[in-house]
């Protein structure tokens, strides 16, 4: 086996390894902080392993053009900040409906508005779920650390690729700027799901829309193979063309649910650590859980009998396993970078099984250890 | 030579039309002269990608037999932009509107054209906003009507051909829906063009703007196209005064300047030794 090459690198340039070993080979773009290392990476980097760089007029279009490249076969990617990340929206909608596989970065800066362009932020939790119109299906991923980063950058590409649809990676300043050592697996350590696709002999019988009998992902064709297919944001039947039909409209709309529902088990991602004998939960997600990880050892030593749990996928919920441990945890703790989001989440999985706590900054600065550890004191 | 049914037959989705037009839309004409023209081209159907917006003029291509992309509202360009870069030997053509392409598309519209990619951009011009019913465009005249300007438009239109030609197409060009035989010439020039064409294509919405105009009817507005227009080779022969009430159509600018898929190939070429 090769020996794995150790560089040291910060979360933002680990989200372009990572992409380069998922085979990314289009990007599409507009700068802005805290985000910008990965467009300035990526316009170095693809070129170099014959991909394509372009920065776009602004971030509506940096997705508009992500869809398209993916549209002609390739694995694409885009990435923003807060005002970025809400201009995106729409495009991330038709994306989720017409079934375009595609992953778009957040690196969270702290908001509303222009906020504070430069500060640490968990403030977009809620908008990865809900900020385009409409249900739709959801995959975001939050790593807590440069490793994780490249780990989790992989993910989502493989997400995207084989369930057609968009993912999010929700980075926040802290993971996207913090530099760390990092082991970078062998690429025959890494494993690649790449998108199902037609059999160019089934060209004239295609139907971009339909899933094989039993599956719920359509096998997808390139613009440029010969199946001349047709996408649209409208509803659609199977192949791709706008229905007004009452049930094709809910069929459509509940099997592009379904993808994600019924494969939480292969999307939801998270670590428990101190869990055997404990009576209370700290649970927490990105940079925060860096900070709750040493709060739960201080206060492990102090004699509380705290687990902790690492949400890695952030929708879907990890709902069955919160709701198992909510029968034997009295108390669960959620740090995080808002007034209060994803503890939302939690509130409505534990119902009234264990009492829920939460502890929220948005000041811009990080949670400490200290913060979290005088929390723990207080309410356990 | 193809005769209508064989065009049909060749280009379009059969089983998708009729197509959901009102009677008297210019964008039925408009439609057929694109396809025609990738016709006469002899164009290899599989390399082309027709990408449009959301409007009346917008649901085109998905009735044209080809590979084609039915976006968000203002941003076919931008994922045109994807599309072309991504895969550079498909012929990417943009069905849009004046509002898809001059209001919430502007921005896209005078980067697309900065760039130079090979795209072809055909704007089906009639003057308003016929899919949401009517409303006032960039492009509908001052002092004209729309239901969100029911005292008179007082907006100055865009030349959308001086935006396109200001902001560096390199082939620019106007037609209408009353001179078919000249728009398909247009329109298969900006295809063979190696670089941003946009052709402005005269429409007309009897629905909305010609109601609310009281331009007549379909047959009248046709009309009206055909007195009204005045071919850019004959406008040196006519006084300014003649002029004032008449519009210009025919080729403003054909030229050529690096297109940025070719730029964007040069990188590649300059990065190879450092290939993995
Ligand atoms: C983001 C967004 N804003 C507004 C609309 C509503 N809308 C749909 S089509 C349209 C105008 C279309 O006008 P034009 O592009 O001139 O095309 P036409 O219908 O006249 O052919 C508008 C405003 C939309 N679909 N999306
Ligand atoms: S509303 Fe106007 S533009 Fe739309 S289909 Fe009717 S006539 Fe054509």
């Amino acid at each position: 086996m090769n020996k794995r090459q150790i560089k040291l690198m910060q979360g933002n340039e680990a989200c372009v390894e990572g992409a380069l070993a998922a085979g990314i080979k289009f990007y599409a773009g507009y700068p802005i902080t805290p985000s910008t290392e990965i467009a300035e990476l990526c316009a170095e980097k693809l070129p170099q392993v014959g991909g394509k760089f372009i920065q776009m007029e602004d971030e509506i279009a940096g997705i508009a053009a992500t869809i398209g490249g993916s549209l002609t076969g390739l694995k694409s990617m885009t990435a923003t900040s807060g005002p970025g990340f809400s201009l995106k929206q729409e495009n991330i909608g038709y994306a989720a409906l017409a079934e375009i596989p595609c992953v778009i970065v957040n690196v969270q800066r702290a908001g509303p508005s222009t906020g504070l362009p430069t500060a640490p932020s968990q403030g977009d939790i809620m908008q990865a779920k809900w900020g385009t119109h409409g249900d739709h299906p959801v995959i975001a991923l939050s790593p807590t650390s440069v490793r994780e980063t490249y780990d989790l950058t992989i993910k989502a590409f493989n997400f995207s690729e084989k369930y057609r649809t968009p993912v999010i990676l929700l980075l926040d300043e802290i993971i996207g700027h913090m530099r760390e050592k990092v082991e970078i697996p062998n690429s025959d350590e890494i494993e690649i799901i790449d998108r199902l696709k037609p059999s160019v002999e089934d060209a004239d019988e295609y139907m971009a829309y339909k899933p094989k009998k039993g599956e719920l992902v359509p096998p997808m064709a390139a613009f440029g193979e010969g199946f001349n297919f047709h996408v649209t944001g409208l509803m659609h039947d199977d192949f791709g063309f706008p229905t007004n039909d009452a049930n094709i409209s809910d069929q459509l709309l509940r099997r592009i649910m379904k993808k994600i529902d019924n494969n939480v088990n292969d999307i939801t991602m998270y670590e428990e650590e101190f869990m055997e004998d404990a009576e209370f939960l700290v649970l927490a997600y990105g940079g925060t859980y860096r900070s709750a990880r040493s709060a739960v050892k201080k206060a492990r030593l102090l004699g509380y009998k705290v687990g902790l749990f690492k949400a890695l996928t952030i929708w879907p919920f990890p709902e069955k396993r919160i709701r198992e441990i909510s029968n034997k945890i009295k108390k669960i703790l959620v740090p995080e970078m808002n007034l209060g989001q994803y503890v939302l989440e939690v509130e409505r999985v534990v119902k009234n099984e264990s009492e829920v706590h939460h502890l929220g900054k948005v000041n811009g600065e990080a949670i400490t250890p200290e913060e979290i550890l005088s929390k723990i004191r207080e309410v356990l | 030579m193809n005769t209508g049914s064989q065009l049909i037959k060749n280009n379009f989705r059969v089983e998708k039309l009729p197509h959901i037009w009102c009677p008297g839309c210019g964008h039925g004409i408009l439609m057929r002269a694109v396809t025609e023209a990738i016709e006469n081209l002899n164009l290899d159907k599989k390399k082309v990608c027709i990408v449009s917006g959301i409007g009346c003029s917008s649901r085109a291509p998905g009735y044209m037999d080809f590979n084609t992309l039915h976006t968000t509202h203002g941003r076919a360009l931008a994922f045109a932009t994807g599309i072309k870069l991504a895969k550079p030997e498909l012929k990417v053509i943009v069905i849009t509107g004046d509002g898809d392409c001059t209001a919430i598309g502007g921005n896209h519209l005078i980067h697309a054209a900065r760039r130079n990619i090979d795209i072809t951009t055909i704007v089906f011009n009639n003057n308003i906003y016929g899919m949401t019913g009517g409303q006032y465009s960039p492009t509908t005249p001052k002092n004209e009507f729309g239901t969100t300007a029911p005292f008179g438009n007082i907006d100055k239109a865009f030349d959308v051909c001086k935006l396109a030609d200001g902001a560096g197409a390199t082939y620019v060009a106007r037609g209408t829906a009353y001179h078919v035989k000249q728009l398909i010439k247009l329109v298969e020039k900006g295809i063979n063009n190696k670089g941003f064409s946009l052709i402005d294509a005269i429409s007309i919405c009897p629905t909305y703007y010609g109601r609310k105009n009281k331009k007549g009817l379909a047959v009248d507005m046709m009309n009206y196209l055909k007195d009204n227009a005045v071919d850019v080779k004959a406008v040196k022969k006519f006084q300014k005064e003649i002029l004032e009430d008449k519009f210009v159509i025919g080729e403003f600018k054909n030229t050529t300047e690096p297109e940025y898929t070719d730029e964007y190939n040069k990188i590649l070429e300059k990065v190879k030794h450092l290939h993995k």
